[in-house]
């Protein structure tokens, strides 16, 4: 991971967010992949993703676990606090900062390793709590740090570097997280930020938990051809099916839609996406219909991308719960302690 | 033999018919004529059919710990009648139902065995099977209590106090219980010489469990978060803390809840949980046994490396792999203190009984934050699960929670630049920020190699900083952990150390052995690292017994890696078998040691 810090030179004509900011305010240090990896791409539609979102830096908390796409979020956002866990755990260490403080925005970035191979039990049961964060995986199909093995991703045929081709059943992190409940799925490809951005800025403000599958070719172990997830596999065979626009509070909807291909979902915070249709027919709000077309793109070779599925009435973990808004962490002692009368009565049962 | 309370009850019954409660009625019934008891259940891993027994002992002196004598067998479960007639002491008493005669049972001689129809009365009185069987139960308890001359007044006070809610059960409840009373005056000889009289014995005291008392210090230390997953013998630990935030933790103004409790899907995930939510600010912890603890150790040593707070309770028993797990022993100390890859170690906290379990909750939240460490509190299934008589629990008013060296808005406002792990204080310590609080406060969290600064490194001299500040830390750990309780009272003795639930039997054993002129001085650890104190105590002696439960020695070896004591001076006393040290073995034991030491 990288110590060097990128130097602050700020160009007196940059944007600024209403927060004052520049996108270099958002930011980390330099990225120690290799050249052309397609998590830098990721990592730079993060920075874009949360300036225009206007996000105070130290109310984002990025998390991750081990890995070469857990390195990344030291390459963005340096004003966020950030924890790099043990590798597939993650998951669990998100859980229990949102238990501690919910008013916090979680991104978490992982890989295909991490999150469906030796954390497959903790990104399922996150899923499971709805827990509100936004979960990237960047989905490269090798494990890069030691070099070229299959990871749980890989397709059957998919050819490695050296040696033979993969004979398992993918597991394929959207299908899974649609059969988990998961409540915003979406899926994209490192070379296209303008599809990306949007998708991850709905997943940052999504009350539940944002899935978004990001194919992200690693450019050392599995670019090669015969790979499914090298970046000319991913151009040739890469689908939107769906594409999102963020659309800020205030903000008018401009873009003119084709009739009946248009879908906005309002968040929260008063803003909204936008989703537009290529296929008219697709239901981003129906399980079982979103089931079947993934499972048919896929069996004809197709990447499918968008945002696959969207279900904004269920509620998120605290709310499941019946928990308070204030954050745990800063509910004062005197409120949470029962008292000496209390305890003289409680204990009064046992005598 | 003919006693007056001091007396040892042993009921075997079959897991699963409600006699649970019959036992509980008979033990409270003792206790509330001012009688202290000791409770030991010794049930099986299973839910319904399998044998089980509860033992009451009746100690007017107020021991802590079982004995190895029965008294009065009350054999239940006839599947278990040899077993359990080879149990009974000398001279002793053997209680079964008589409804289907047993000859065998008369086989000893130095026993007298007393028959009762229960199943033909309950048969006769109530309806239905399974109010058969209940009664049955609760019949036992009237013809004990007429055998030991248990006052039926507090009997019939207690079952009201029980079943408030349901006052129809009481009815039906006191008929049995009078069934098996008026049986025993009219056929047996009542009381026995082994009896109960009213004493003043128990004021100020109650009767509880470790893992009741435990949830509820995680309750008044300020806990919020509880991530765990369900293990023999912790599982009451977190129960019992969700049953007082269902009552005790609802915020006024919303009627919402101010507490989170997570069921993770395994050990791996409920320390994930509670380091994040410590990170993030928040009084958090598990409770968890052997096999959690050893799913928990990567994150344990990331905790330790990436100095994050964190409370892990772990209620032990017996071991290796899935071993016993009804059964008690304390043979993760080692693991515990070592838990995790890498050069890590943890701080402890042992507890003797459930008084201790309560007050080491708040202190193992205050040592965590203080330290930015994980603190586990070593408990084990004999005081987690078993009923102690021990003081009511004082609350100090004047107590505030130690949140340790975190830094304010204010004060990161202040400050040029925040680094995480610097040495500011010289006590080992660095200051933390927590995550929302201010831009400044930001920096990485990583278990990889890390510079003062927080960087990532892979350079040596500045890996080596770090883990070498960590060193200096634990001294301070040293330092503020509680103090052993020591019991010095003779120069040239040869003493005795125990830890956790080995206590009370030491103590009981101590008696016995001065009163054969043994006099041996005394020291209770209760927490690791060890403090100066415990060093002093071992130098100050010849010959220290090491007693506790496991088999490979783990606390003495522990004592020999942080305390540089000479090892030929520590001699072990261990007992292993999953069930509950009693005074009888370790004075048996020392005595044969110290008649070896006379030998040579």
């Amino acid at each position: 991971m990288s110590y060097i810090s990128k130097p602050k030179v700020a160009h007196p004509n940059l944007p600024r967010n209403t927060l004052g900011l520049t996108a270099r305010d958002y930011e980390g240090t330099v990225s120690t992949l290799c050249a052309g990896c397609g998590h830098d791409s990721v990592t730079a539609a993060i920075v874009q993703a949360v300036f225009e979102l206007n996000l105070e830096p130290h109310m984002l908390a990025k998390m991750s676990g081990i890995g070469c796409s857990s390195k990344t979020p030291a390459y963005f956002v340096s004003q966020s606090h950030g924890f790099n866990s043990v590798h597939g755990r993650m998951p669990s260490v998100t859980t229990g900062a949102n238990a501690a403080n919910r008013t916090l925005t979680y991104i978490g970035v992982s890989g295909d390793g991490d999150s469906l191979s030796i954390g497959a039990g903790q990104f399922v049961h996150a899923i499971r709590r709805n827990l509100n964060m936004c979960y990237i995986i960047e989905n490269n199909g090798v494990y890069g740090l030691t070099k070229g093995q299959f990871s749980a991703s890989a397709d059957i045929g998919t050819r490695p570097k050296k040696g033979l081709p993969n004979q398992q059943e993918p597991i394929d992190p959207v299908s899974t997280a649609l059969s988990l409940g998961a409540t915003y799925i979406a899926r994209s490809f490192s070379g296209d930020k303008e599809q990306l951005v949007p998708l991850i800025q709905g997943a940052l403000l999504h009350p539940g938990f944002s899935l978004v599958d990001v194919i992200s070719p690693c450019v050392t172990f599995n670019d090669h051809e015969g790979s499914t997830k090298s970046y000319a596999h991913t151009r040739e065979f890469y689908h939107h099916v769906v594409d999102a626009d963020y659309i800020a509070p205030a903000e008018e909807i401009k873009a003119a839609y084709e009739k009946g291909s248009a879908m906005s979902v309002e968040l929260h915070d008063g803003s909204k996406i936008v989703l537009h249709k290529i296929d008219n027919d697709y239901d981003p709000t129906s399980r079982a219909a979103v089931f079947k077309y993934l499972r048919e793109r896929f069996n004809a070779g197709e990447i499918t991308t968008g945002l696959l599925y969207i279900d904004n009435l269920r509620k998120e973990m605290h709310d499941l719960m019946g928990n308070i808004d204030t954050p745990l962490s800063e509910y004062p002692l005197d409120k949470l302690h029962p008292g000496k009368e209390e305890l003289k009565k409680i204990l009064g049962r046992y005598r | 033999m003919a006693t007056v309370n001091d007396v040892v009850i042993k009921i075997a019954t079959v897991n699963g018919t409600g006699s649970a409660s019959a036992n509980g009625l008979l033990m409270k019934s003792i206790f509330r004529m001012g009688i202290p008891v000791v409770g030991k259940n010794y049930f099986p891993s299973n839910i319904q059919g399998l044998p089980t027994w509860y033992e009451i002992r009746v100690t007017g002196d107020g021991y802590q710990s079982r004995s190895n004598r029965v008294d009065v067998m009350v054999a239940m479960n006839a599947q278990t009648y040899a077993r359990d007639l080879a149990e009974v002491s000398e001279g002793g008493w053997l209680l079964y139902d008589s409804t289907w005669p047993r000859s065998k049972l008369l086989d000893r001689d130095d026993v007298t065995v007393l028959g009762i129809p229960l199943s033909k009365m309950c048969n006769e009185h109530f309806e239905g099977a399974r109010a058969r069987i209940l009664m049955k139960n609760i019949a036992y308890v009237g013809a004990v209590a007429a055998l030991l001359d248990i006052d039926l007044d507090i009997i019939t006070k207690l079952l009201e106090d029980t079943f408030a809610s349901k006052p129809k059960l009481i009815g039906s409840n006191m008929e049995a219980i009078r069934m098996g009373f008026d049986y025993a005056i009219e056929n047996f000889v009542c009381p026995l010489p082994s009896k109960v009289a009213a004493m003043n014995g128990t004021d100020g005291n109650i009767i509880i469990d470790g893992n009741t008392a435990a949830g509820l210090g995680c309750v008044f230390a300020g806990a919020t978060v509880g991530a765990w997953y369900p293990i023999t013998p912790s599982t009451s630990l977190m129960d019992a803390f969700r049953s007082y935030c269902l009552k005790y933790r609802v915020d006024e103004a919303t009627g919402k809840r101010t507490y989170c409790i997570i069921q993770a899907e395994d050990e791996l995930a409920a320390i994930g949980m509670v380091l994040g939510a410590n990170w993030n600010g928040a009084r958090s912890f598990t409770s968890t046994s052997g096999p959690g603890i050893s799913l928990m150790s990567e994150f344990l040593g990331y905790g330790y490396y990436a100095e994050i707070p964190a409370v892990i309770f772990n209620v032990q028993r017996t071991g290796p792999s899935t071993g016993m797990p009804t059964r008690t022993q304390q043979s993760d100390i080692l693991s515990c203190a070592y838990a995790s890859h890498g050069d890590t170690k943890h701080v402890l906290l042992f507890p003797s009984d459930p008084g201790e379990c309560f007050t080491m909750a708040q202190i193992s939240f205050d040592l965590a934050e203080r330290l930015q460490t994980p603190v586990m509190v070593l408990s084990d299934l004999d005081i987690g699960m078993n009923d102690w008589m021990v003081p009511e629990f004082e609350l100090d008013e004047s107590y505030t929670p130690d949140r340790g060296k975190v830094l304010s808005a204010e004060a990161l406002e202040e400050m040029d630049a925040f680094y995480r792990y610097l040495d500011v204080d010289g006590d080992g310590i660095p200051y933390r920020t927590l995550p929302g609080t201010h831009p400044k406060g930001s920096y990485f969290t990583r278990g990889s190699g890390h510079t003062k600064y927080g960087a990532y490194t892979e350079d040596s001299e500045a890996y080596k900083e770090v883990v070498d500040r960590l060193l200096v830390k634990w001294e301070t750990a040293r330092s503020i952990v509680p103090e052993p309780e020591i019991r010095y009272s003779k120069s040239n003795a040869a003493a005795v150390i125990s830890v956790g639930s080995s206590d009370g039997a030491c103590k009981e054993a101590l008696d016995q052995l001065g009163a054969q002129d043994v006099a041996l001085n005394y020291c209770r650890m209760k927490a690791f690292p060890f403090s100066d104190a415990v060093r002093d105590f071992i130098e100050k002696h010849e010959v220290v017994y090491v007693v506790e439960q496991n088999r490979d020695a783990q606390l003495r070896t522990l004592l020999m890696l942080d305390s540089d004591v000479d090892p030929a001076k520590l001699v072990s006393l261990l007992h292993y078998d999953g069930m509950p040290l009693s005074a009888e073995f370790i004075v048996e034991r020392a005595l044969a040691e110290q008649s070896k030491g006379r030998a040579t």
